[in-house]
């Protein structure tokens, strides 16, 4: 009989299952991704000559709203994910590898936030 | 440290990359470029939000000689990316994983990768 609780010979054996979480999330998103960004693609040689009325105007047909939402979100999520493993892979240092991680995270966040609210603000601002 | 005849791992200095590897970190490499262009692509958007005047510089910024070689790579990193994503995805099926499979779809994705790229400005441009 062994005197070691099932936590304690479970303990640092690997997977708690939450690397498939991530393999999953990171193929949801690249596959929303494929549509997505032919879509921003195209749409930006539309936008490349336009001025601040035109780009309200585009932003006017709310399908453009949802889909450049969807398309800055999942991005922001798809690198985050993405850098998280080259990180993870490449940074063998623990505090600089730690301190990498929540960075990346904290400032996907904020620009992801600052670009879906910039995109609200000239869709449906005065 | 002497490590005489023992097997190594595979390590960039003693071992040469087979196309398959070459397009691995390719992959990565143009994921870190294209979410380092995230920060651009943030002061664009919102850009917007502060109305005609930051939004007209934002525009000169990204149509001027500099901006468009940062969005020509951009859009280059993106199709490549997006071509490889999908063989990534197919790869996690358990089908294209036989050599010949991985060098043929490879030189696929880089062939389709440059048409894409190219087709995409030869678009834009007319």
């Amino acid at each position: 009989m062994k005197m070691q609780s099932y936590l304690g010979q479970a303990r640092s054996l690997g997977s708690t299952k939450n690397g498939v979480h991530h393999w999953w999330h990171q193929r949801l998103t690249a596959i929303a991704l494929v549509p997505l960004a032919l879509w921003f693609v195209f749409s930006l040689i539309g936008l490349a000559d336009a001025d601040y009325a035109a780009y309200k105007d585009w932003l006017g047909d709310h399908g453009n709203v949802v889909f450049l939402c969807l398309f800055i979100f999942t991005m922001f999520y798809h690198a985050v994910l993405g850098l998280q493993v080259v990180i993870e892979d490449y940074v063998s240092c623990e505090a600089k590898k730690v301190f990498l991680l929540v960075f990346i995270k904290l400032i996907a966040a904020l620009m992801g936030f600052a670009s879906i609210t910039a995109v609200l603000r000239v869709a449906f601002g005065g | 440290m002497t490590t005489g005849n023992r097997p190594l791992s595979p390590h960039l200095q003693v071992y040469k990359l087979p196309l398959a590897g070459k397009m691995s970190i390719t992959h990565r490499m143009t994921g870190i470029i294209m979410s380092l262009g995230l920060v651009f692509f943030t002061y664009w958007i919102v850009a917007a939000a502060y109305g005609p005047e930051a939004f007209a510089t934002a525009q000169a910024l990204m149509t001027s000689w500099f901006g468009m070689i940062i969005v020509f790579g951009w859009t280059a990193c993106l199709f490549y990316h997006l071509v490889n994503g999908i063989r990534h995805l197919r790869w996690d099926t358990v089908r294209g994983l036989e050599k010949e499979d991985l060098v043929a779809s490879g030189r696929v994705t880089i062939g389709l990768a440059v048409i894409l790229t190219v087709a995409f400005w030869i678009f834009a441009a007319l």
